[in-house]
């Protein structure tokens, strides 16, 4: 998540102080990445160290004001057109554990992903109630396009956002389930063949096989 | 508990004899509460849809036995099954089965009027019913004058009609786009919270999230159950999963 870009993107609307910039990006994401007010500091001095920002004044209460530069338009802009590079996918623990599980002899792969397949679900089923209880809250239902505050409309597509991704992991898994049942069945039947051709010794086999071809043949 | 809607206890299903036999379901045991959204999710072979067919009384189980309301199906005649289903069971099909040459109207009704219902009543019910799943200016259309999610609302009409208690739904919202999708889901979500078991066999996730419990079957067998946690802090417990 680029805390920097997020913070540019709100001082484009109207210049902030730390606490105020804090609770805008919270409360357009639904408190979905809670900030701590250190991180939102420490990237506001990183952002002046780089002409992005500027101290505005203060609001007289205390706060320092900070807005932003026409440096910080153009890179939040940037931001905005650029896409999301995923060229370096995180690091996924659940993909890990699942490969380690393959290679080794003792783990019952089909319970590791049975057992988080019901964990997955439990939580789509939860995200999918919070969703249907803030489009309630929002006024806004969930099979209409029409949407109020822009704000509740960007903390349902956040949680849509889980939803989808809770999916897809589901999916995978219904996957990879699928794929080693294949394997499964594939290894069944090479080892079944094995068995068959240890127990047919090859002089026999042979003779058996060309008076099939001949009579096949006739 | 006595609000239980749908038993199936020890319930099996094999189809076919001998070798050639298949095990469709191996002794099942599962109770479904009025209230209750199920969803039952496997992969392809599962047993899913013969679940669905014996609860709603369409097939017989090879041993084991299935309860609605409380009342055996085993030992019901094919007209007492009939009745009971017309009564007291919704089945929503995924390619909707609906009659071409009936309004939707027509069809929300007809399951009541077989059942004895005054031709003025059925049609009353019937549009409580097309008003509930949100389609009521739409009684008077014919099949091929709707859409696919439209004629799916028909369905689902036609399946809670007269305050059926168990409805039963096969990939309900199988060949929907997702806002469609999700109005049907909603529509069952709400029968539910009026107090109907609801059993939806579907193969998307997402879908069965809208569900109180998701039973996972396997070869026949329940080998997991997924139940809501109701807890407010879970979002960002999954954040951190």
């Amino acid at each position: 998540m680029s805390i920097k870009h997020s913070l540019l993107a709100l001082l484009q609307e109207s210049p902030r102080y730390g606490y105020q910039l804090r609770g805008e990006f919270e409360e357009r994401t639904g408190s979905t990445w809670p900030l701590n007010i250190g991180q939102v500091y420490t990237t506001l001095d990183r952002l002046e160290r780089d002409e992005l920002v500027a101290k505005d004044g203060d609001d007289g209460e205390g706060h320092v004001i900070y807005s932003i530069t026409a440096a910080g338009r153009t890179e939040v802009m940037d931001w905005f057109a650029q896409p999301v590079a995923q060229a370096n996918p995180p690091r996924n623990e659940l993909a890990i554990k699942l490969a380690l599980a393959l290679t080794l002899e003792d783990v019952d792969v089909s319970a590791v992903v049975q057992a988080q397949r019901t964990a997955s679900m439990r939580l789509l089923q939860d995200y999918t109630r919070q969703r249907r209880t803030a489009a309630t809250t929002a006024g806004v239902q969930l099979s209409s396009e029409e949407a109020g505050d822009p704000n509740d409309a960007a903390w349902l597509l956040v949680l849509d956002s889980l939803i989808f991704s809770t999916e897809a992991e589901v999916r995978w898994l219904d996957h990879c389930e699928g794929w080693m049942a294949k394997r499964a069945a594939s290894a069944g039947k090479s080892a079944a063949t094995r068995r068959a051709e240890r127990a047919i010794p090859a002089d026999v086999s042979t003779p058996t096989l060309t008076s099939t071809t001949k009579a096949a043949s006739k | 508990m006595s609000n239980e809607i749908l038993q199936l206890e020890s319930v099996s299903r094999t189809y076919g004899e001998g070798a050639t036999s298949v095990a469709a379901l191996r002794n099942v045991n599962l109770t479904i509460h009025a209230g209750e959204f199920v969803a039952v999710m496997g992969p392809s072979g599962s047993g899913k849809s013969s679940l669905l067919t014996l609860a709603g009384g369409l097939d017989k189980a090879t041993s084991g036995e299935v309860y609605v309301e409380g009342t055996p199906l085993g030992g019901l005649s094919i007209n007492e099954l009939a009745r009971l289903r017309r009564r007291a069971v919704g089945y929503v099909f995924q390619d909707f089965n609906l009659v071409p040459t009936l309004t939707a109207s027509e069809n929300v009704a007809l399951p009541r009027e077989l059942d004895g219902t005054p031709a003025r009543k059925a049609r009353r019910q019937a549009k409580d019913a097309l008003r509930l799943v949100g389609i009521e200016d739409l009684a008077d259309r014919f099949m091929d004058q709707m859409s696919g999610g439209q004629q799916q609302r028909v369905a689902i009409a036609r399946a809670i009609v007269g305050q059926r208690r168990l409805i039963l739904a096969d990939e309900p919202t199988g060949a929907l786009d997702s806002a469609t999708g999700d109005g049907i889901l909603e529509v069952l979500r709400n029968r539910a919270e009026a107090g109907a078991a609801v059993v939806m066999v579907t193969h998307e996730a997402r879908h069965a999230g809208w569900a109180d419990r998701v039973v996972f079957l396997k070869d026949g067998r329940i080998v997991d159950e997924a139940a809501s946690q109701h807890d407010p802090s879970v979002l960002l417990s999954g954040l951190a999963h």
